[in-house]
């Protein structure tokens, strides 16, 4: 027991631990400036807001939000994608977005937009790093600080849809974006699991944190449903099988649909492709397509 | 409202308790005081209970589903084969605790007599139970989980984390920072979309001076069971964690396949090296495992600088 060391003077705890230590300053140490005067309505113009959550690391919400965000384009909205997964944001790279600089105007930031046309924006903290391969080594109250900012200090403009990627878990991020969006209306979930038992028990607790934060859970997806062969056609369950019905079945949420493996899914995701234009051929999009107009067509109504 | 002021400096620092954002924190005079600068006295706790520990591995990945604890449950399985070789796992992913189901473990500690487990899985009354907490009181659970659970002699501890570089990383590293850990072992697959996050794992552990044992590349190519066939599901496209090794210096300890057997044991909480010893896939784990017993024996850990002191 190391000695001499006076006990910590009560204090009514913002920090459950004590006072930051030096370990919180590892990683980039500074915080993008608060916009002056930041627009009270900056998600004024958003009409849905739809988080994409998992219990469960590596389950495919992040090809989920994109999917889903470049299927609403295609059906004509304008989508916005907030990506709150601050120590592996994968988005940027998914739309070929990365190393792109954020702009600054009156009502706070650009959402950075990831085509011409202007119809998906995008704000990622893998915006504001240095370097492709710094880590963002923060604790808690750091990554909130930033998700705050992210909601409120940025000019989302008018969109149909606003989906928030974020990492798996129910922890300060999550916290954080429920939080920081709730005053702007009902917030909708679309759960991502895999088939195998292991996911199905993250996500489940997943669902625990939706019903006690009052989001609406617009559904699930299970994603890696099934690989086919493509020298032979069968089809292996190489994640194991059942999972997204298993979990619907017990929890009484709306199964969107099951996404089997797709190589040229992955390699678009790798290459920053539009899958939904550029391959209506392939395995996964029958899925993708059927999910995305579900969304369309129930989340109005779930979101009212 | 857990949140400590934007411009804080941090505790350690000269400013600390002094400038100008510590105003109004509830912390200030603590800081100002010079108390916060000293190091947390579970440290030197956790190091004495760690002195019964020979080896301690940590399992990362800044990647989500790549198997960390997928590979951590087969490496503590792969260790404890041996009966004389005591292992214990500890879980500290405390949002998605997953060891107990891939160990078949409803609460019983231990798998067998040689190897047992730690997981807040375990505190857990029902399998719908969120544990929503925000970074402090993980770190506290995780300073709980080190500390005060009574390891006993052991040969290897197995330290289980959730991806990303955040407070379970930070904790794990800080209360074993007197403690000598042997070092990390990092799991990927192969595209570009993992190892864009791995790289900032890697970065992390040189940022915070943890050895790397080195890199383990999962789900690297399928085999379908009816034609035998090659594919690659999750395609290398920027060539896999072979390039990436070879490009910051960093020992590639062995690819495994994408086996449907793996999926299948962990559901049934049994090792797949011993449903599906010939595999190539169980192959590729003994083999993985292997090398990092050759790297704890070979290695005697540099004394860590202690932070903070």
């Amino acid at each position: 027991m190391s000695g001499g060391r006076a006990a910590p003077a009560q204090h009514t705890s913002t920090c459950e631990d004590g006072p930051v230590s030096h370990w919180d300053q590892l990683g980039p140490c500074s915080l993008p400036v608060p916009v002056a005067h930041p627009e009270p309505g900056n998600l004024a113009g958003v009409r849905h807001i739809l988080l994409v959550l998992s219990g469960k690391g590596g389950v495919g919400k992040s090809t989920i939000s994109t999917e889903l965000a470049l299927a609403l384009r295609h059906a004509g909205k304008k989508v916005g994608i907030l990506d709150v997964d601050l120590c592996g944001p994968s988005i940027p790279r998914m739309l070929r977005a990365q190393g792109r600089a954020v702009h600054q105007c009156d009502s706070g930031w650009v959402p950075v937009f990831v085509d011409q046309e202007q119809s998906i924006s995008l704000m990622s903290v893998g915006f504001l790093l240095e370097s492709p391969d710094e880590a963002v080594v923060w604790r808690g109250p750091k990554k909130n600080a930033l998700i705050k900012q992210f909601v409120s200090d940025v000019a989302w403009g008018q969109l149909d849809y606003l989906v928030v990627d974020t990492p798996p878990g129910t922890s300060d991020e999550h916290m954080a974006a429920v939080e920081a969006l709730r005053p702007y209306g009902p917030l909708g979930a679309l759960v991502v699991t895999t088939p195998q038992a292991v996911s199905v028990g993250d996500v489940r607790r997943e669902l625990t944190f939706c019903r006690k934060t009052g989001l609406q859970v617009v559904g699930i997806v299970e994603n890696m449903s099934g690989f086919v062969c493509p020298h032979c056609t069968e089809c292996t369950n190489v994640f194991s099988r059942g999972g997204g019905a298993e979990l619907a079945r017990l929890t009484g949420v709306p199964f969107l649909g099951s996404v089997p493996l797709d190589p040229e899914l992955t390699r678009s995701l790798e290459e920053g492709r539009d899958f939904i234009r550029d391959f209506p051929q392939s395995p996964a999009f029958p899925a993708l397509s059927s999910i995305a107009q579900k969304v369309l067509s129930e989340a109005p109504a779930r979101l009212s | 409202m857990e949140e400590v002021p934007q411009g804080c400096p941090g505790t350690g620092s000269a400013q600390a308790g002094r400038g100008a954002s510590c105003q109004g924190c509830p912390n200030q005079r603590l800081c100002a005081s010079g108390a916060g600068a000293a190091p947390d006295p579970a440290i030197e706790e956790i190091k004495e209970k760690m002195k019964t520990v020979k080896h301690k591995i940590l399992v990362l990945s800044g990647k989500g589903g790549v198997g960390k604890s997928t590979f951590s449950a087969h490496l503590a399985h792969g260790l404890a084969e041996d009966e004389n070789t005591q292992v214990a796992l500890l879980d500290i992913d405390i949002c998605g605790p997953s060891i107990p189901k891939i160990m078949g473990l409803e609460g019983e500690q231990f798998v067998e007599d040689n190897l047992g487990v730690m997981s807040v899985g375990f505190l857990l009354s029902s399998p719908d139970d969120a544990v929503i907490w925000r970074g402090p009181k993980k770190n506290g659970m995780i300073k709980q989980f080190l500390r005060d659970v009574d390891w006993g002699e052991l040969d290897y501890l197995i330290v289980d984390t959730p991806p990303g570089t955040s407070d379970e990383h930070l904790s794990a590293v800080q209360y074993l920072s007197a403690a000598r850990l042997d070092g990390a072992v990092i799991i990927t697959t192969p595209q570009e979309v993992s190892l864009q996050d791995v790289r900032k794992e890697i970065n992390f552990c040189h940022k915070v001076k943890v050895p790397i044992i080195g890199v383990v590349e999962n789900m690297s190519v399928f085999v379908c069971p009816k034609c035998k066939k090659e594919s690659q599901i999750f395609p290398p496209t920027t060539g896999g964690a072979e390039v990436m090794c070879q490009d910051l210096k960093i020992p590639l300890l062995g690819k495994v396949p994408l086996d449907p057997h793996i999926g299948k044991s962990c559901d049934k909480g049994q090792s797949f090296l011993t449903d599906a010893p010939a595999s190539a896939a169980a192959l590729a784990y003994r083999s993985i495992i292997q090398r990092i017993q050759e790297f704890c024996g070979h290695h005697q850990p540099k004394e860590e600088h202690l932070v903070g002191s």
